[in-house]
């Protein structure tokens, strides 16, 4: 029986999605047949099969993630009996007396299978220890030391392992699932009724499954919960935002007339320059806070935990969070800060359709330093935004409304309406203070409001 | 972006269909029987490079660049080179390096990460691969200036004369070490041929943003003569190599031949190709196939019939099960051994760090 275990099929990657199966258990195979279509951060590729055998077992199913080094499939030869996975399987020493272990050996774990960039899977593990540690059973007889290594108890294969027929009568091992609190006599009720106490979410004490539950749902049948597995783009989003609360976080508002601005992308779009570019108030805001990052630099900075040093980033790699048929993406535009407005718009209305047609390629999203997110797309007047773990601050834009907005002092005082938005920026507490990160919204919202005085800049 | 039309200076003896396209100023007069020698060559360092593409795919190999669609080229240069002749390739010359007659087995140690590049089966005159992009036209420069240093080149006995050869790709030609050597061997007629195989892509920048005009036609500017021919026909790479090795010999300089081919694999196997090129170009290419073409003109003239093939492939899949058997059975270095392979004099501060670790490592108890 031989158990192939995932490779690392580009140089250094740790993981990747099992996206197909092109073999079931019963299969034959040959070498170098293709066993399966797996998805790597870098690309999609197949993996052919190291033996010739006949497929016993699948480890993985598809659209799972798998650590590289984890066996994801199982070949035996023709006929050959099998062991399900979820039995031990390391009955190796056959010849060996258990019994006399010595334990400090036995307790040592067993080295995890290591996977090199360049070296491949590698199939044999050592245990070694230094001698200068002393041994923890002086009395062990010593001719044990050498051999004896196993780290489980052995029982007799025979009564761990069930022997199943070649030609696909192979039952796939079964996990065994908790089984969801209850008593005896709601189980009886549930068997009867025959509802599935693993689809009930219980109304008792500590989520306890009642004898009404059982009755309620066999009577009134729920619509089965959809369940969406966690992987790819929504995996990465899951993690990014779990990982962003370990940052202690927090969030300043301001509300800014944008009026200015408005009248300005009028101006920008009748010329020739921005013929064929996204002129949005976006493009504004994303000039205007590189500028008020050339002045308050620490909200274009990171952390470096490695030696305590906060970074502060000479160059503004400008995400922006889009919505892709991917799921949520940052792609970022590189070196923002040294583009002109031109530049910038066309940097903008590039990235857009790349994230459109889903092309974003990993070294889009790398090395972000600041993002902005435009939930005001959705219609929203303005939100929290959450920081991406590597960055100190992310700005958020709500939508522009026209509002009643108090404008002139004194006897001039009086109400116009005008284009008002409201942005939020959410910062890394630890490496920006309340002062920074006011200032900064502060200046965004002056130049969004008389853009000439970007010239000040 | 692949520019339709190669040009009229275009060499091309051999068409995709297998019909030969003759006269030209390049003529190829070998025999009949020696394109089946190298036809076989081709298809058993195809097979290898499959092999090798698949052990990675298995965990076996760190890395593997394949050759796949670059066989003519290969195979095609490296025969027209003999005994002392130097050959300097980079790091996808499996083809190459199988002419020169090093075991396939060695080139899976470096790819395995379990061996340097100096093959134990590697002859003198092959340099081990270059992994850095363009270095080693420098280096090959400099070795072709040896060779004249030695009397190796202009003799009257041609026979007593040599030169060097140095394999490097499409993206290379932007480097600086690529253009220094051509500055360097222009002005000192080095007899150095450069073999630039122009598979169209650097990684996955193509060619149209390497270069405004075509590569061959750069030599010119540096004062030499440049051929651009059909890589994937062996019997013009052969032609117009032997063509420039022999001038290279005489003492007549350096010749930039480009050899208009294709990657059809990936860069190597970390890349994935269907990112920046369309299925319908790999399409086009494939049906430019080397091996296609001269295994039907070798038909057509029966000095191959299908037996000759099916013991090829025979023999094909016998190396394929000994690279694969092989692969796995390379053994581990030791890491001591490392100490005392960058240098050919090791210092002695190398010395006493090999000391310390192999006294650290003898303070544990022996494996199991």
């Amino acid at each position: 029986m031989f158990e192939f275990k995932l490779p690392d099929p580009g140089e250094g990657l740790t993981e990747a999605e099992i996206v197909r199966w092109v073999v079931a258990a019963g299969d034959e195979v040959a070498v170098n047949d293709v066993l399966v279509e797996i998805e790597t951060a870098k690309s999609l590729v197949e993996l052919p099969s190291p033996y010739a055998g006949v497929v016993a077992e699948l480890l993985v199913a598809e659209g799972e993630m798998v650590a590289v080094g984890s066996p994801i499939i199982r070949i035996g030869e023709r006929g050959e009996t099998w062991i399900p996975a979820a039995e031990p399987t390391e009955p190796t020493l056959g010849s060996a007396e258990p019994a006399l272990a010595e334990p400090a050996i036995a307790d040592q774990p067993a080295e995890p299978t290591a996977v090199l960039v360049g070296y491949g899977v590698r199939t044999a593990s050592t245990t070694r220890r230094r001698r200068a540690v002393p041994p923890h059973s002086s009395n062990a007889p010593s001719s044990n030391a050498q051999s004896a290594t196993v780290q489980a108890p052995i029982q007799p294969l025979a009564t761990q392992s069930t022997a199943f027929d070649e030609l696909g009568a192979v039952p796939r091992p079964i996990t065994p699932t908790p089984l969801p609190r209850s008593t005896p006599a709601v189980r009886r009720v549930a068997r009867d009724l025959g509802v599935d106490l693993t689809q009930l979410n219980g109304t008792g004490p500590d989520g306890l499954i009642t004898a009404e539950d059982v009755v309620a749902a066999h009577t009134q049948p729920r619509a089965r919960d959809e369940r969406i597995p966690l992987r790819g783009i929504r995996r990465q989003m899951f993690n990014s935002m779990t990982a962003s609360l370990q940052i202690p976080q927090a969030t300043a508002l301001i509300e800014a007339d944008v009026t200015g601005t408005v009248d300005m992308l009028q101006t920008l779009k009748q010329r020739r320059e921005f013929a064929e570019l996204r002129v949005s108030p976006l493009l504004v805001f994303a000039k205007a806070a590189c500028l008020a990052i050339s002045r308050i630099p620490e909200i274009n900075s990171s952390f470096d935990g490695s030696c305590d040093e906060i970074v502060l980033h000479k160059a503004v790699n400008l995400g922006i969070a889009a919505a892709t048929p991917r799921g949520l993406l940052v792609p970022n535009i590189k070196n923002a800060d040294r583009m002109n407005l031109t530049e910038l718009a066309q940097a903008l209305t590039a990235m857009v359709a790349v994230a459109r047609d889903g092309r974003v390629q990993p070294a889009d999203l790398a090395r972000g330093t600041f993002t902005i997110t435009n939930i005001g797309v959705f219609g929203v007047d303005g939100g929290t935004p959450i920081l991406s773990p590597g960055e100190s601050a992310i700005m958020c834009l709500g939508t522009i409304r026209r509002k009643p907005w108090v404008v002139g002092t004194g006897a001039d005082e009086h109400l116009e309406p005008r284009s008002v938005c409201t942005v939020s920026l959410t910062f890394d507490h630890r490496l920006v203070d309340g002062a920074m990160a006011s200032k900064f919204l502060a200046e965004v919202a002056t130049i969004m409001s008389n853009p000439g005085l970007a010239l000040m800049f | 972006m692949i520019d339709p039309v190669p040009g009229p200076d275009f060499v091309q003896l051999l068409d995709p269909t297998g019909s030969r396209a003759e006269p030209h100023r390049f003529g190829y007069s070998g025999s009949d029987a020696e394109l089946a020698a190298d036809l076989r060559d081709m298809l058993l360092i195809r097979r290898l490079d499959a092999e090798a593409t698949a052990l990675q795919r298995k965990g076996e190999l760190g890395l593997w660049a394949p050759l796949l669609g670059q066989e003519a080229a290969q195979v095609g240069s490296a025969r027209a080179t003999r005994g002392a002749d130097l050959i300097v390739p980079s790091y996808r010359e499996h083809g190459v390096a199988w002419c020169a007659g090093i075991d396939p087995l060695d080139l899976l140690t470096t790819f395995r990460g379990t061996g340097m590049t100096d093959w134990a089966s590697r002859p003198a005159n092959f340099h081990p691969y270059s992994f850095v992009i363009g270095t080693q036209t420098l280096h090959a420069v400099g070795m072709a200036m040896a060779l004249r240093l030695d009397g190796l080149v202009g003799n009257s006995d041609p026979n007593r004369n040599a030169a060097a050869i140095v394999y490097f790709g499409d993206g290379a030609t932007s480097q600086g070490d690529v253009n220094e050597a051509f500055v360097f061997a222009a002005s000192f007629a080095a007899p150095v041929v450069f073999f630039c195989q122009n598979n169209q892509y650097a990684i996955s920048e193509p060619t149209s943003v390497q270069t405004k005009i075509p590569l061959y036609q750069r030599a010119a500017g540096f004062g030499f003569p440049g051929v651009r021919v059909d890589g994937n026909d062996l019997l013009a790479v052969r032609a117009v190599t032997e063509w420039a090795m022999e001038r290279a010999r005489r003492g007549d300089g350096p010749t930039l031949i480009e050899a208009y081919t294709y990657r059809v694999g990936a860069h190597t196997t970390s890349d994935d190709p269907t990112k920046y090129r369309s299925a319908d170009e790999e399409q086009a290419w494939r049906a430019k196939d080397p091996i296609t073409r001269l295994r039907n003109y070798l038909l057509g003239t029966s000095a191959i019939d299908q037996s000759w093939l099916d013991s090829v492939e025979a023999e094909a899949e016998s190396l394929a099960e000994r690279i694969r058997l092989g692969c796995v059975n390379l053994p581990e270095p030791k890491l001591e051994e490392f100490f005392t392979q960058a240098y050919a004099d090791t210092p002695d501060a190398l010395f006493s760090q090999r000391a310390e670790h192999l006294a650290y490592e003898a303070s544990f108890e022996a494996t199991r």
